[in-house]
């Protein structure tokens, strides 16, 4: 069995968030850096799934050297091998694109990927790339065993949950319950020093989209507390100055 | 900073973020940060949720063992050809640092496995037994004690009576003796004990659980490093093959050597122990109202936070000079001293003021402060104490003993 699990470099969620260049670039200065969780999460599944029917995991990462330390987490954690396209990961599109290139050449029976990146959360390159490489893609897993050649997942949707099976070569991205993310021993972290990380570089088109801006969501406003005897004043501000009835 | 750990544990309730208010990570690399980020995910994971109970029923978490091995806590600073980490000076720290941010009686534990057991069997053991038992102890398969104090020798321990003569078959030695205060006595498999031979010369000798005469009886109600067994080492007439004795030290050089190496980590955990309790009582006072302002805007509880930052920046810097040393193999044991004291010293006092800040609930138990204050009180008293690292320091710079 051959694993390609899609790890990105995500800032970690107790960042603060603020901007430059005209609110278009999201401002990396102090922030630290992880590997995206969902992205974690397939990196442990597939690892259990070598371990129990042999196999290789490889890792993949678009990104330039600073996303190197998360590379080597993955390492530490039990990953084979890994490759970093050294390009800045720009949209969705440019990063499944340089995955897609790299999948193409070695032939992978699984590519998994996190649900979504915690960043921009655009949820899009499990999809795109099953498109890129013609193969089947099934979003939000919560469970994955493979058995001859037949992949069987669980995916949550509304109200209850879907089992898929789907004969492999495909493309999943992983959910939240697919499996409990591993820390790094000692033992991984000796071993991650002489794990091959292979760099390539970017291959296909510029990226396809550009920011205009981003926007903070509003701060709390206070709170306006009314006396209960005091109904009407808050039928008022509804009427009048929130505009809901 | 929150991993994958803590996106998917969001609901626990260890908050810890350690202060660096000098950028001190700046001076660490990638590896060191990756692994003090997987002891630290371990510690909150595994550790900080049963800590509080281990410690009000006073018992040792013996299912954390293998926890504390697998995150490299038992010899992380020993050649990986015999099973440990092969890391530096400074990831050694890094991990005691850690582990004492969560409890000082967990990293005790680590700290005897590591630099009291494995260490003088690295330095001063044959081949055989460095094969024999590093491997093991390393996973946590085999766990080790420290036999040096005696209940009537304690800061000097060049007095010891423990003893062992030459048993008349050439293949084993006969120890009798007591050793008091022994950290992980009650549960380890083996000790490394300190006693003179009939020269009246100390020597290193692995005594094995199960030698006839060799009891180790536990020491109850302590105040103190509740999560960590401490008992005594009963010698009576046992009979220790020869080839248990350690060959290649003799005199007190032997134990003072593995109390340099469990100091050096001492230096480090302190620190941790005080950085939590920064940290806990930062986030208190911001949070806890009282007068109609957050407690943390009075000026005399910034000035204890201040007092606390300031403490705890300068021993970090301390540390991390020593740890450079260390690596290079020029650390002093007077050095060693200094930073033991100092950063133990510190880490009370933070300790007591954090205390403090918490009003009533600085004396429970849903807060760690109260845990590491009487935790300390152990730590400044083992590995020499606040008195004689002083006097330490008086005799390397003056030339002149006080001691005796
Ligand atoms: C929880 C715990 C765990 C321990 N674990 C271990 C272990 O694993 N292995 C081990 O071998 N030991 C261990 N110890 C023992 C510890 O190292 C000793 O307690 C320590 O060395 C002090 O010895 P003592 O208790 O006999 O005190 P004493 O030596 O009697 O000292 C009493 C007081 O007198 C002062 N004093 C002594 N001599 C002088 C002097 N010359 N000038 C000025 N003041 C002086 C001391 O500073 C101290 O304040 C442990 C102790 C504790 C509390």
């Amino acid at each position: 069995m051959k694993i390609l699990v899609c790890l990105s470099n995500v800032p970690d969620t107790t960042s603060k968030i603020t901007f430059t260049d005209n609110n278009t670039k999201f401002n990396t200065a102090g922030v630290q850096f992880i590997i995206n969780p969902y992205d974690e999460l397939a990196l442990t599944r597939a690892l259990e799934i070598t371990e129990k029917q042999g196999g290789t995991v490889t890792t993949i990462t678009v990104g330039l050297p600073e996303t190197e330390p998360s590379i080597r987490k993955g390492l530490a954690i039990g990953a084979t091998d890994a490759v970093r396209v050294n390009a800045e990961a720009t949209d969705a599109y440019f990063v499944a694109e340089q995955i897609a290139a790299y999948a193409k050449a070695e032939g992978f029976d699984l590519i998994l990927t996190g649900r979504e990146g915690i960043d921009y959360n655009s949820g899009q390159v499990a999809g795109l790339l099953g498109e890129m490489l013609g193969l089947p893609s099934v979003n939000v897993i919560t469970s994955i065993e493979i058995e001859n050649g037949i992949a069987t997942m669980e995916r949550d949707i509304d109200g209850g949950k879907e089992k898929v099976s789907c004969k492999l070569p495909l493309v999943a991205s992983a959910q939240k319950e697919l499996t409990e993310p591993r820390i790094p021993n000692m033992r991984g972290i000796m071993a991650a020093r002489t794990k091959p990380l292979k760099v390539v570089e970017a291959t296909g088109s510029e990226k396809t989209s550009a920011t205009v801006a981003f926007d903070l969501p509003p701060a709390k406003g206070g709170v306006k507390l009314i006396a209960p005897e005091d109904a009407a004043s808050l039928i008022g501000i509804l009427h009048n100055d929130i505009k809901i009835i | 900073m929150n991993t994958s750990q803590e996106f998917f544990h969001a609901n626990k309730p260890d908050l810890y973020n350690h202060p660096d208010y000098y950028l001190m990570d700046e001076l660490l690399t990638e590896e060191h940060k990756l692994i003090r980020q997987s002891v630290r995910d371990w510690v909150k994971k595994d550790l900080s949720p049963i800590i509080e109970d281990v410690a009000q029923k006073a018992t040792f978490p013996m299912h954390m063992i293998k926890g504390l091995a697998d995150v490299g806590a038992f010899g992380p600073q020993l050649p990986a050809e015999y099973g440990c980490g092969g890391m530096d000076y400074i990831t050694y720290g890094i991990i005691m640092q850690e582990l004492e941010r969560c409890d000082s009686g967990v990293r005790s534990t680590a700290s005897v496995q590591g630099s009291l057991v494995m260490y003088p069997i690295y330095k001063f053991g044959s081949e055989e037994q460095k094969h024999k038992y590093l491997p093991k102890l390393a996973k946590g398969e085999l766990m080790g004690c420290f036999g040096l104090t005696e209940p009537n020798h304690g800061s000097n321990p060049a007095g010891m009576t423990t003893n062992f003569r030459d048993a008349g078959d050439g293949k084993h030695v006969i120890l009798n003796g007591a050793k008091m205060w022994i950290s992980n006595s009650p549960f380890a498999d083996i000790a490394v004990v300190w006693a003179k031979n009939e020269q009246g010369k100390i020597k290193g000798i692995i005594v094995e659980r199960g030698m006839e005469g060799f009891t180790t009886p536990e020491t109850h109600n302590k105040w103190s490093l509740r999560t960590s067994a401490t008992g005594e080492l009963v010698f009576n007439d046992v009979k220790v093959p020869v080839e248990n004795i350690l060959p290649s030290v003799e005199g007190l050089k032997g134990p003072l050597t593995c109390l340099n190496s469990a100091r050096y980590g001492i230096s480090w955990g302190a620190i941790g122990a005080a950085m939590d309790c920064y940290d806990t009582a930062l986030r208190y006072s911001k949070e806890r109202i009282q007068f109609g302002r957050p407690i943390a805007g009075f000026q005399l509880q910034q000035k204890k936070l201040a007092e606390m930052i300031t403490e705890i920046t300068k021993a970090q810097l301390l540390t991390w000079r020593l740890g450079v040393l260390m690596n290079e193999g020029r650390a002093t044991p007077a050095q060693i001293s200094m930073a033991k004291r100092n950063n133990v010293d510190l880490a009370l006092n933070v300790s007591r003021n954090a205390r403090q800040m918490l009003g009533g609930m600085g004396i429970t138990g849903e807060y760690s402060i109260m845990r590491h204050m009487m935790n300390l009180e152990s730590v400044v008293t083992y590995e020499g104490t606040h008195d004689i690292h002083l006097l330490i320091t008086g005799m390397d710079i003056t030339g002149i003993s006080a001691f005796e």
